[in-house]
């Protein structure tokens, strides 16, 4: 039965087989790679007019996205297995750098992010948001599904950890995302439904004692603004009212390319990094934002179909963990530039200036082609 | 690895399948709800937020319009606007203003004043409006600035243009001057005229003309960026300048009639009897006008205020001295004109006149009496006797009205602001400031320019005009042209008098100077090169205990005599007319004959200034 479907697979395949063949050889997810290639192209159009036409941004840009593609195809010759073999020692290096930054970090804006290096600056969060989803996608795939109390315990502490020494840097924004992609991988491997139930039920008195005993009075006039920027137009308000005005007044249309004012008369603040979908929004308007949506989507529509397709349980939940957190990605930034979300600072993805965050990212859809065109390997194990 | 993982695959992919279908569905959800919040913003609320963006990027500005330049008669400027810079803050950016300011100290000085001045334009700025604090500054601290630009949130350096008297304090009490808008003004000034402004005209012409030099300001609506930076001009409505000004005043006659009163307090006022235009006015001593343009500081100020010389004083125009014997051709033309005497009445001066049945002795100047003098002779001596004689005769009240034709006691309407109406006594003044009557003997001190009388050195000018004219009145003005917003209070009617009393009176006055006997002769009359009508005066400024010597070595010199001199030639056409007064001091009718000189030497000898200047000209003239 098994061998019958297996022949027929091939024969259904054969139309494709040359393709299907070049694209396992070399690891590479031709579909993933044209949708990527489409998003970076466009970002690079909206950062030429957020960053005010200067080319050298964009040429920088263009080159992180060159390096970020050659990282995203050599991370994609690496098998899951080999991923599942170094999980615990990744972890545990991550884990050490992350004392390291609390320890010998570089401080810079109030937080303290950064290992200095002798060429090189980094930020070992960076890392962490890789490393999460592998070792909590090792560990729970070779646990009996859905996982038990203690199974569930011990991934939350292998969570936590990295999450609660992020959160002391201080990087809330970063540290939420990384919990939630380990989250989504406990999500993903079946957590029952009446955990997540209480859990819930336990989180909102939890958030009333938060605020009224916890939280320090510049803390809840943060959240305050974000509720009302109008009552603080000239301070902590003032980014979300003109990145508000700069969407809306993009209109159906938009004012056109390279005409939007509010960025460009420097009224939208960090209009080419976290808050680079205004301008897309101002100058495109709902057209181009619903067509941003559409590449993202798809993208998220060929990581999903990745993870239904992988075959190994490893895969499912590192495939979906990486996928959902892209959404994340996404919905957040959107979220607090339109003003639905408090700003926390998070990039769009390869549309948001900078390296880090790319490099990130496309390491990530390596792994995700890296399970996607590993699966010869499991079929003959089968 | 424990064994069962791999027997329940199917279970497993069934499990995590069921996870992501629902994810997707969670995901769907969401997007519908960016979605939704964009198309909200997008769709819904487009038309605000396309205003909003509208509002934030254009912005009203005022453009200032440039005041108008003043210039003396030959085209010289008086006033004009330097270019400057300024430190601004706009308040938007600024953040903590206290902090930023206590920063700006630490790289250039910020005085008490300047902050003061700071806060009050603050209170009433637009939004987004640049608020100077310092004016003024030199390169050293626009360099200081410029490189601690960037921690200093707001600020900027503006170029703006600041008035500036190129001649320093020679007009300063003419021209006057402009400075910072006060408080109290503030309250009157319309905003709207003002925007953009923040100097208005304090005194002088800068005062008197403010509607005509100040134009009308235009504005332009501008592209700015989210600091306030002007990116670009969308549409403009230029700002109208004010008007120029040009003025009768002469620099070069100014500067030759300061030289002349040497660092004497006093004043002068010279005017083209034809035109009634001030050729020259000077209030002695002076002050540079261009320290009080962007804010004079208090110690400055306090220091010219307190000067016992007074020199932010107008003395020309201000000044109000006993006009003493100068009023003595007014005086005797006022008895002819009422047939108190005529050419042939004769008394005898033995030095002193009593009025009968008291024994109190008014004195003449000469205590031992000019003998046998008529009314020409009592000009040319300048004697008291004969005038104290006809006091009774004439009355205060024919002398009060005969005398108030030729302007004394009221003010001339001249264009500068600041004017006194000096004082020429009557009964019913006296009983309105006193409430008592007038006494005759009062009459006997006023009918030769002293007691109550006071005049101002442009009052003088004004009625020895009247004089050289014979009668016709003219308005004493320093602007050529009339200007449509200011209203010449023209108040003079020519004064009606026979030509035989005017021949004897200024032919009087010609002797004061001509005649050996004349009081002004052997200062000014010898080697005269055209023919002046003058008369001197000399104003008591304590008056004499009775039976005491005068002895101006044991008086102080604040309580000594002013020497006063009032003149104009030629006679047979008169081209100048002047008022000259010396402060504790003598040497009047010199001054006026070196202004004179100045004048007419190479107006009546044109060959003489043909490819000269008029400085070299009058060196010509003098060393033939």
């Amino acid at each position: 039965m098994a061998e019958q479907d297996f022949v027929r697979q091939l024969n259904d395949d054969h139309g494709f087989a040359q393709t299907r063949d070049w694209s396992e050889k070399l690891h590479i997810d031709f579909l993933l790679v044209g949708l990527l290639m489409i998003l970076c192209c466009a970002g690079l159009l909206i950062l030429y007019s957020a960053s005010g036409k200067d080319m050298d941004v964009v040429i920088r840009q263009a080159l992180y996205m060159l390096v970020g593609f050659v990282g995203m195809v050599v991370i994609a010759q690496f098998s899951p297995r080999m991923l599942m073999r170094f999980a615990p020692w990744m972890y545990a290096g991550g884990v050490v750098l992350l004392l390291a930054v609390l320890l010998i970090g570089i401080q810079s804006k109030g937080a303290q992010r950064w290992i200095q290096l002798p060429f090189i600056r980094f930020q070992p969060s960076e890392i962490i948001k890789l490393i999460m989803p592998i070792v909590v996608a090792t560990y729970l795939s070779n646990r009996p599904l859905p996982p038990s109390i203690k199974d569930i315990v011990i991934s939350l502490i292998i969570i936590g950890v990295p999450v609660g020494l992020i959160a002391k840097q201080p990087d809330l924004g970063t540290s939420l995302l990384i919990g939630s992609s380990g989250a989504f991988v406990l999500l993903l491997a079946g957590l029952r439904k009446r955990l997540i139930f209480s859990a819930i039920m336990l989180a909102i008195p939890a958030v009333f004692v938060f605020w009224q005993f916890l939280m320090r009075d510049y803390q809840k006039q943060r959240v305050l603004t974000f509720l009302n920027p109008e009552s603080d137009p000239w301070g902590a308000g003032w980014n979300i009212i003109q990145s508000k005005i700069a969407i809306g007044s993009g209109g159906l249309y938009g004012k056109g390319w390279l005409q939007g004012t509010q960025s460009h008369l420097d009224f939208l603040p960090e209009s080419h990094t976290d808050f680079i979908i205004a301008v897309l929004a101002e100058e495109m308007g709902l057209v181009g934002c619903l067509m941003l949506l559409v590449i993202y989507a798809l993208i998220i529509g060929r990581g999903l179909f990745i993870t239904l397709k992988s075959q190994t349980l490893f895969g499912r939940l590192l495939a979906g963990s990486i996928t959902l957190t892209f959404f994340v990605y996404i919905f957040v930034n959107i979220g607090m530039v339109s003003g639905l979300l408090p700003v926390v600072g998070v990039p769009l993805p390869l549309v948001s200036r900078g390296g880090t965050s790319l490099a990130t990212l496309m390491a990530g859809f390596g792994i995700l082609m890296s399970v996607h065109t590993h699966k010869t390997f499991h079929h003959r194990m089968r | 690895m424990p064994a069962n993982t791999l027997k329940d695959h199917k279970a497993e992919q069934r499990i995590v399948g069921t996870r992501v279908w629902l994810a997707l569905f969670f995901m769907i959800v969401l997007v519908f709800v960016l979605i939704a919040r964009l198309f909200y913003l997008q769709v819904l609320r487009y038309d605000e937020m396309s205003t909003q963006s509208e509002e934030n990027r254009v912005l009203l500005q005022t453009i200032p319009p440039v005041r108008g330049l003043i210039y003396d008669t030959h085209g010289k400027l008086l006033a004009m606007n330097r270019s400057s810079r300024s430190l601004t803050i706009v308040r938007e950016l600024a953040g903590d203003l206290d902090q930023l300011i206590e920063d700006i100290s630490t790289l250039v000085p910020v005085t008490d004043n300047e902050r003061r001045r700071f806060d009050q334009r603050v209170r009433r700025r637009r939004p987004f409006e640049p608020i100077p604090l310092k004016f003024n500054l030199n390169d050293e601290q626009i360099a200081t600035i410029a490189v601690n630009q960037f921690r200093l949130p707001g600020v900027e350096i503006d170029a703006d243009l600041v008035r500036y008297y190129p001649e320093n304090s020679i007009f300063s009490h003419s021209v006057g001057y402009v400075g910072r808008i006060n408080d109290r003004e503030l309250r009157t000034l319309d905003p709207a005229l003002y925007s953009g402004t923040y100097v208005t005209g304090k005194i002088g012409l800068e005062k008197y003309y403010e509607s005509v030099l100040l134009g009308k300001p235009g504005y332009q609506e501008v592209e700015t960026n989210a600091r306030g930076r002007v990116l670009r001009v969308l549409n403009q409505v230029p700002s109208e300048p004010g008007k120029d000004l040009e003025l009768y005043l002469d620099t070069e006659l100014q500067k030759v009639a300061i030289e002349a009163l040497e660092g004497r307090r006093g004043a002068i006022v010279a005017m083209d009897p034809k035109t009634g235009g001030v050729l020259a006015m000077v209030s002695n001593p002076s002050f540079d006008p261009n320290l009080f343009v962007t804010g004079i500081d208090y110690e400055t100020f306090d220091g010219l205020n307190k000067n016992i010389e007074r020199p932010l004083y107008n003395r020309a125009t201000l000044g109000e001295y006993p006009p003493a014997s100068t009023i003595k051709p007014v005086v005797g033309l006022a008895l002819l004109a009422n047939d108190v005497v005529d050419k042939d009445t004769r008394i005898f001066d033995q030095g002193w006149f009593q009025l009968p049945g008291s024994d109190h002795r008014f004195r003449n100047w000469n205590r031992r009496g000019d003998g046998w003098v008529n009314l020409h002779q009592s000009i040319v001596r300048s004697n008291d006797t004969f005038f104290y004689k006809q006091a009774g005769e004439l009355g205060i009240d024919r002398m009060h009205d005969f005398l108030s034709q030729f302007g004394l006691g009221r003010r001339t309407g001249i264009d500068i602001g600041e004017e006194r109406p000096g004082l020429l006594p009557s009964r019913e003044w006296k009983r309105g400031v006193y409430g008592q009557p007038w006494y005759p003997g009062e009459t006997v001190i006023a009918i030769i320019g002293q007691g109550y009388n006071l005049a101002t050195p442009l009052q003088l000018a004004e009625f020895t005009t009247i004089l050289a004219n014979r009668g016709r009145h003219v308005q004493p003005r320093l602007v050529k042209e009339e200007m449509p917003d200011i209203q010449s209070p023209d108040w003079g009617h020519d004064v009606d008098v026979s030509d035989e009393d005017w021949d004897l009176i200024i032919d009087s006055m010609e002797d004061v100077i001509k005649s050996p006997r004349g009081t002004a002769h052997w200062r000014i009359g010898r080697d005269l090169k055209y023919r002046i009508a003058g008369k001197t005066g000399t104003a008591q400024v304590v008056s004499i205990p009775q039976g005491e010597e005068y002895d101006a070595e044991q008086l102080k010199e604040y309580q000594r005599d002013h020497s006063l001199f009032v003149a104009f030639a030629p006679v047979e056409d008169p081209q100048i007319a002047i008022s000259v007064i010396v402060e504790n001091n003598s040497g009047a009718a010199n001054v006026a004959k070196s202004v004179m000189d100045h004048y007419l030497l190479p107006r009546l000898n044109p060959s003489l200034t043909h490819g000269l200047s008029v400085d070299e000209a009058l060196k010509a003239k003098v060393t033939n």
